[in-house]
């Protein structure tokens, strides 16, 4: 699966531990298609980064921890001479790579997933929870309920109804630090995986009559939750999901049922962002394409999926800058470039990526470089992006995390880097 | 009191949901003893054929029947290519056959109509109905409630055909002695393969069924998860028995889910929510532990 | 010729009664020993360590304790991986609660835990059978797996439920690379697999062997059903519940209870089925079998698709994986059905006369 453009000199390889089969097949193969696609743009446009070709290799996880794990080792040995950031879009996977990839130095992204006290890069120097982590979103959509309510919250209710996972879990520390704060209600509602049931859960919603429900889904559990609303006569627009809810895949099942709801999300959708446009020119147009179904390019997944190869080919190109241009980087130098990343509005803009993701600024104390989200409405067709750039609390979100790390330092017996020392 | 009918409805409306697919496994247990775990991957395949036949510019109605076609054809084949090769074999290996045959399922579906979650528009709203809500403030589905007559309907037309058909009596025959069905000259393997075949048009309504409700994808091939317990209680052997599992699995369920948690809160603390997974299984477990042969099992006497 | 027991006379009980009473299979294991134990770690890659021979002997480890149960006693049993990580979040609390125990301890009190806990699930064995205990077994799978979610104490209050396993030192000394994992790894799996062996073959697997084949006449014949049944449960949890702390210390490093899915359950039996029920070898045969044709299939099909230039999508490559993994499972119970340990049963009975046929 190598680019046949691989005579050159210099190749930027990317292990790609992804998956395109099983219960999340559908969103895998949008993201990675995405993914894929736009390093072949980079090659086809520009002839790779300061000459330097991306090249890539797929390995199927089929979302499974175990297999995860194989794929990494599979292809550890082919990134020792040159590694971008690994993706494996799972959460389980990106734990179980968390010690081993520090200790191979190649550096993990996991960009809306994965270990989220991993944005303190003192005591995680090889992972990075780019853009934004499950706790600054749900910190976000608080702040954007809040400020549709006329930016008070006192008094009112709001349900986090979630998978009972890992996933899920992670998001609970930080409502429930913004209900002390806010002063508004919080009540917990877990759904067993897979989610394909959920009458109880929303006659108990009913019941509570809350202002909000927020929203942690994964996969079946989705349209799930769209239907069994409709069922219960919940108006959806005042239901709010995370990023893995809001994507084409997760409401066009849904049908009528999904319309008005509204989901977090960290990319925005469609063809009009300029490189989408001529990825799909340049890419397709030279038959090249990774997607069988061009229907999914500009979903939400496949800009996702652009974005996060956006943000690696960026950290290639920052980091040539420091070891040498037209040099392929190892991941230990790759690493160095994720954490000094610096993509600005006019960088983006340059790209032909405005507005596609936020701004971000990574360093060694914060390897999130964002937390920002934007919430986007589902209007039966396509998503509407109805908020702009939302931050979320970062003084009271990040404290959580270096706790959480200190803990972590603690029980593995790391010492943590000096952040102030980093250059 | 409203609230706990409402859950009370909703559990047993989802129930039926639950029997449809239990329904699959009774069939094909009942005439050929063999515990068809690719069931959940049929209510797939069965799904997804209705959704790409549309896709290919067909109506719903052709759609339908393209797909029992599809599920018939499959179920021969199933029957002459894997398991006439593996008759006497212990049960085990049967079993295990069909898990091969639910992954070749999963694999080659998704390849022939795309793997792509869809909607399955069969034109019912699943929404509350407004006279009752209107009057009691109660949530019932109308979508739940066509969904409870199309089993009705279904357990009707299969007990007719079990009753009065030349085949359905075979049918019988076979379920109760195979060498006696034999001996008497009705062909197995045929009746096996039309038993595929009725295991597959059970599929399809239960697939066209869930599909509508939460989209036709993979994760319909989880709906066999809740058609276990449902199985264990009503008894491998029963459709009766699936259809009564079915409701009291589906009722038990949802009032567990509401009323169970917040006792364990005040005893434990924390969140106790999601017993969804465990409870029918443990429900039935229970049961069993009084009935071993589920609610209407066949009784199974041990000779030495 | 080369597998001939002809002229092997025992001359005392204890050569009649040891473990291997042939001398070509002594020689036969004891140089697979050497080979695991001293040549592999010389030529294997780092690759081979954690990707697929450590993972090989820990699923090898579980489906050995499936095998205790469903192969010896003849109770199906979907619920290994709860059993795995019973032991998996034993092990760690071990490590976590109790200042200074070794790990070798803790690993051998997370079997006994997981142990506990089968007996607890296998009460119901008693007055339940084949299917109905099977549909039965996947209660402890859902029920466990739950449980460990739920009550944050087992997971150290962490906000995920994931935990990160302990460092793994013996003896005073860390055991950091692949290798030294993996000779860890293997001296349990082979001590256990011994033991195992003998256990089969003692009066305890007697009785097992007794049960599986019909319980009623087993009790005619005097044989307590009650402990016979648990036992196999405690044994085949132990197995299971030391397998799990092996996944989570020496393989993963970091495991969350929704990670011992179902899904592996239904591998470890798998392993078993193509492996061969009741039967050691089968226990590793079929893990080798079930681990490595994925593997092999994911690296093969892209490379004949790439051979004949047909142009499958990496989709396509995956969904074709998955078709052919579920047909040669069928292809393979109808060729054997009794799995890869007959196959090697025949392989050795046509030894006994190769090269010379007549």
């Amino acid at each position: 699966m190598l680019s046949s453009a691989a005579m050159a000199a210099e190749e930027q390889f990317f292990p790609l531990i992804d998956y395109r089969v099983g219960p999340y097949g559908s969103n895998g193969q949008a993201f990675y298609g995405g993914f894929i696609d736009y390093l072949n743009y980079v090659n086809l446009k520009e002839k790779g980064v300061n000459g330097v070709q991306m090249t890539y290799e797929e390995c199927e996880t089929e979302y499974n921890n175990a297999k995860g794990v194989e794929c990494y080792e599979r292809l550890k040995s082919k990134a020792a001479k040159s590694a971008g950031p690994l993706h494996t879009m799972s959460t389980g996977i990106s734990y179980a790579l968390i010690d081993k990839s520090a200790q191979d130095k190649l550096p993990l992204a996991m960009m809306g997933y994965g270990r989220t006290d991993a944005v303190d890069g003192s005591v995680f120097p090889y992972a990075f929870p780019l853009v934004t982590t499950y706790q600054m979103q749900a910190s976000a959509i608080v702040k954007f309920i809040k400020d549709k309510n006329g930016g008070n919250l006192a008094g009112k209710k709001i349900v986090y109804l979630y998978h009972d996972s890992a996933y899920g879990k992670e998001a609970i520390i930080a409502l429930e630090a913004e209900a002390s704060l806010n002063k508004f209600t919080l009540v917990q509602i877990p759904v067993a995986h897979p989610g394909n049931e959920q009458g109880a859960q929303w006659l108990k919603i009913r019941q509570e009559k809350p202002d909000f429900v927020i929203f942690w889904g994964w996969g079946v559990m989705n349209q799930t939750a769209l239907k069994a609303a409709q069922k219960v006569a919940f108006p959806r627009d005042k239901m709010i999901g995370s990023w893995w809810t809001g994507s084409e895949e997760d409401v066009v099942p849904a049908g009528d049922a999904a319309k008005g709801y509204m989901a977090a999300t960290w990319n925005v959708s469609g063809k009009q962002v300029p490189v989408i446009a001529d990825i799909e020119n340049v890419v397709y147009g030279a038959g090249k394409g990774n997607l069988q179904d061009k229907t999914k390019i500009g979903t939400i997944l496949y800009n996702r999926g652009v974005s996060a190869a956006v943000l690696s080919v960026e950290a290639i190109r920052k980091g040539q800058e420091k070891y040498g241009k037209g040099k392929a980087l190892t991941g230990e130098q790759t690493r160095w470039a994720l954490e000094n990343l610096n993509i600005t509005d006019a960088r983006l803009k340059a790209l032909g990526a405005t507005d596609l993701l936020p701004e971000i600024k990574t360093s060694c104390d914060n390897h999130e470089g964002s937390g920002k989200v934007k919430i986007q409405q589902w209007d039966g067709a396509k998503w509407v992006p109805v908020s702009g750039w939302i931050e979320g609390n970062k003084a009271l979100i990040h404290p959580l995390f270096q706790a959480s790390a200190k803990q972590y330092a603690k029980e593995k017996g790391i010492t943590p880097r000096d952040c102030s020392k980093e250059k | 009191m409203n609230f706990f009918l409402e859950v009370l409805i909703g559990g047993l409306l989802s129930g039926v949901m639950y029997a449809l697919v239990a329904l699959g496994f009774v069939m094909i247990y009942k005439a050929s003893g063999v515990f068809n775990f690719a069931q959940g991957a049929m209510v797939y395949l069965a799904a997804l054929s209705v959704v790409g036949c549309i896709e290919q510019g067909a109506p719903l109605w052709l759609a339908i029947i393209l797909a029992f076609i599809i599920m018939t054809l499959f179920g021969i084949a199933t029957e002459k290519f894997v398991l006439r090769k593996l008759v006497n074999q212990p049960p085990i290996a049967l079993f295990m056959a069909t898990i091969g045959l639910a992954f070749f399922i999963e694999g080659i579906a998704p390849m022939v109509f795309g793997s792509d979650p869809r909607a399955l528009e069969l034109g019912i709203v699943d929404e509350p109905l407004p006279w009752v809500m209107d009057n009691w403030n109660m949530v019932i589905s109308k979508f739940d409630l066509v969904a409870a007559g199309v089993a009705g309907v279904l357990v009707a037309t299969l007990a007719l055909f079990f009753q009065y058909t030349r085949i359905g009596r075979a049918l019988r025959a076979v379920a109760d002695d195979h060498q006696a069905a034999l001996s008497i000259g009705i062909p197995l393997q045929h009746i096996w393969a039309i038993v595929w075949g009725v295991a597959g048009f059970v599929a399809l309504v239960a697939g066209m069924m869930w599909g509508a409700r939460n989209g036709v994808q993979f994760a319909l091939t989880f709906t066999a998860l809740k058609a276990l317990p449902v199985l264990i209680l009503g008894g491998f052997t029963s459709v009766p028995g699936a259809i009564i599992g079915g409701l009291i699995i589906g009722a038990s369920e949802k009032l567990a889910e509401i009323y169970i948690p917040p006792v364990m809160q005040d005893l434990f603390g924390g969140n106790f929510g999601g017993i969804e997974g465990w409870f029918p299984y443990v429900l039935a477990l229970l049961f069993l532990l009084v009935r071993p042969e589920g609610l209407f099992g066949e009784k199974h006497i041990d000779r030495v | 010729m080369l597998y001939r027991e002809a002229g092997q006379f025992k001359t005392t009980y204890a050569a009649d009664q040891q473990l291997f009473p042939i001398r070509q299979d002594r020689i036969g294991v004891i140089t697979l020993l050497l080979v695991a134990f001293l040549g592999v770690p010389l030529f294997a890659s780092e690759y081979w360590f954690s990707a697929i021979l450590i993972p090989f002997l820990i699923f090898a480890l579980a489906a050995l304790g499936l095998n205790v149960l469903t192969g010896y006693a003849g109770q199906l049993s979907l619920g290994s991986a709860a059993f795995m990580a019973v032991g998996a979040y034993a092990a760690y609390n071990f490590q976590l609660r109790i200042e200074g125990i070794p790990i070798l301890v803790s690993f051998a009190l997370a079997g006994l835990t997981a142990a506990g806990v089968g007996i607890l699930f296998g009460l119901p064995s008693l007055r339940i059978k084949g299917f109905y205990l099977a549909v039965a077994t996947l209660a402890a799978q859902f029920f466990i797996v739950w449980c460990l979610t739920k009550f944050p104490w087992l997971s150290n209050n962490s906000s995920s439920g994931v935990i990160s396993t302990q460092k793994l030192i013996i003896f005073g000394h860390e055991l950091t690379t692949p290798v030294e994992k993996y000779l860890l790894v293997l001296s349990i799996v082979v001590v256990m697999a011994l033991a195992a062996k003998n256990m089969v073959r003692s009066s305890t697997g007697r009785a097992w062997m007794a049960v599986r084949d019909m319980d009623v006449a087993a009790s005619v014949i005097g044989i307590k059903l009650m402990p016979t049944k648990l036992l196999a449960f405690a044994v085949s949890s132990f197995y299971c519940g030391v397998a799990g702390a092996l996944y989570a210390f020496c393989y993963l490093g970091s495991v969350e209870p929704d990670g011992f899915s179902l899904e592996m359950s239904f591998k470890i039996l798998f392993m078993i089925i193509i492996g061969g029920v009741g039967s050691i070898m089968g226990s590793f045969l079929g893990a080798a079998f079930i681990l490595l044709l994925p593997i092999f299939l994911d690296v093969a099909l892209p490379f004949l698709a790439g051979l004949f230039g047909l142009p499958f999508s990496s989709a396509t490559v995956s969904h074709i994986q998955i078709t052919v993994f579920g047909a040669l499972i069928m292809f393979f119970l109808i060729v054997e059905p009794h799995g890869l340990a007959r196959l090697w049963q025949i392989a050795k009975e046509k030894l006994r006369l190769w090269p010379f046929p007549h």
